[in-house]
């Protein structure tokens, strides 16, 4: 047994982790210190902020800390959502495959339904039509025997799009 | 219109600052310019919205429960529930895509509860049933994408 204690291990307060998620979730100050901006507001010292921070990543409830690219803006307005009918056994080996493409920004495994025999989910995302198409296929041949069948959702129009934001807390 | 430093910055930064004392003063190191000229660039492209925002991205499981939904929405009345669904708090995202079933949002609640009433609620406005698709497992890696010389640049 190791007796070092990994950042991961320690429990963070969840309020705590709310309040950091509300002050953070629309971005961070272009301040000289934006830890002490975020410091001053949860009572704590900007060594403590950071920190907390580097918990919360540990732990995976910030999965990364960066400057985060509109892709729309940088002209990748394609987007196809490729669904496959997967061989159970075999979904966690292919989903960390193609979740690990470099034009697919998220791979889910999803429930099948009656009418809708899909288990695995992977967003694609190009500058083109022919793009995406492209990348249909390739994920097609990674998948090989083991995908029974196929279908690209291309999206024509966003209805709807606002970043991630909290519910109320759970009392109202 | 792009120049080099900006994409520099973006292919630097866009999977994750340096987490330390004055992030952006590292930040202006390493790409070898001043922290005020990387201040006012980070501006500019938030101003331009080349970035949505600096800072934390949140695992979805924050949110406490969330799924992704359908409805099979007949042509004549995309428009109608389109506002019906966009009405709902708990949806933040909603994409209308080729296929039967047409429209798809992400739903997000403070828990499961929440979340199963705010779907049947989009199901009794609507009159129309929901494919509901809670994510089991998630092989997600980075959101990332080049902006190399390749990337055709919107702006």
């Amino acid at each position: 047994m190791s007796d070092c204690i990994s950042l991961s291990d320690q429990p963070v307060d969840p309020t705590l982790a709310r309040r950091l998620i509300e002050l953070t979730q629309a971005g961070l100050p272009l301040v000289d210190d934006p830890w002490a901006w975020l410091a001053a507001r949860l009572n704590m010292t900007p060594e403590e902020a950071l920190l907390l921070l580097k918990q919360l990543q540990a732990n995976g409830l910030i999965r990364r800390i960066a400057a985060v690219p509109n892709h729309y803006r940088l002209g990748y307005r394609h987007n196809g959502m490729t669904v496959w009918d997967v061989d159970d056994a075999r979904i966690d080996e292919l989903g960390h495959s193609i979740g690990s493409l470099p034009y697919v920004s998220h791979c889910y495994q999803r429930p099948r339904r009656e009418g809708w025999p899909y288990n695995l989910f992977a967003m694609v995302h190009g500058l083109d039509a022919t793009d995406i198409e492209h990348y249909r296929y390739s994920i097609s041949a990674m998948l090989g025997d083991a995908c029974r069948a196929h279908e690209m959702l291309v999206s024509t129009r966003i209805l709807k799009k606002t970043g991630l934001r909290l519910p109320p807390p759970a009392s109202c | 219109m792009l120049d080099e430093l900006d994409l520099r910055l973006l292919d630097s930064f866009q999977h994750g600052m340096p987490i330390c004392e004055k992030p952006y003063e590292a930040m202006a190191a390493t790409l070898n310019c001043g922290e005020d000229e990387l201040i006012c660039r980070l501006q500019r492209l938030l101003d331009e919205r080349i970035l949505s925002r600096i800072g934390p991205v949140f695992d979805h499981g924050v949110a406490g429960a969330s799924t992704l939904a359908a409805l099979a929405v007949p042509a004549q009345r995309i428009e109608e529930v389109a506002v019906l669904v966009n009405a709902c708090p708990e949806v933040n995202h909603n994409y209308l895509r080729e296929h039967h079933w047409n429209m798809w949002f992400v739903l997000t609640a403070a828990d499961q509860e929440k979340l199963d009433a705010a779907l049947k609620r989009i199901e009794q406005q609507t009159e129309l049933e929901a494919l509901n698709l809670p994510m089991q497992s998630a092989y997600f890696i980075d959101l990332g994408f080049p902006v190399g010389s390749d990337a055709r640049m919107a702006v």
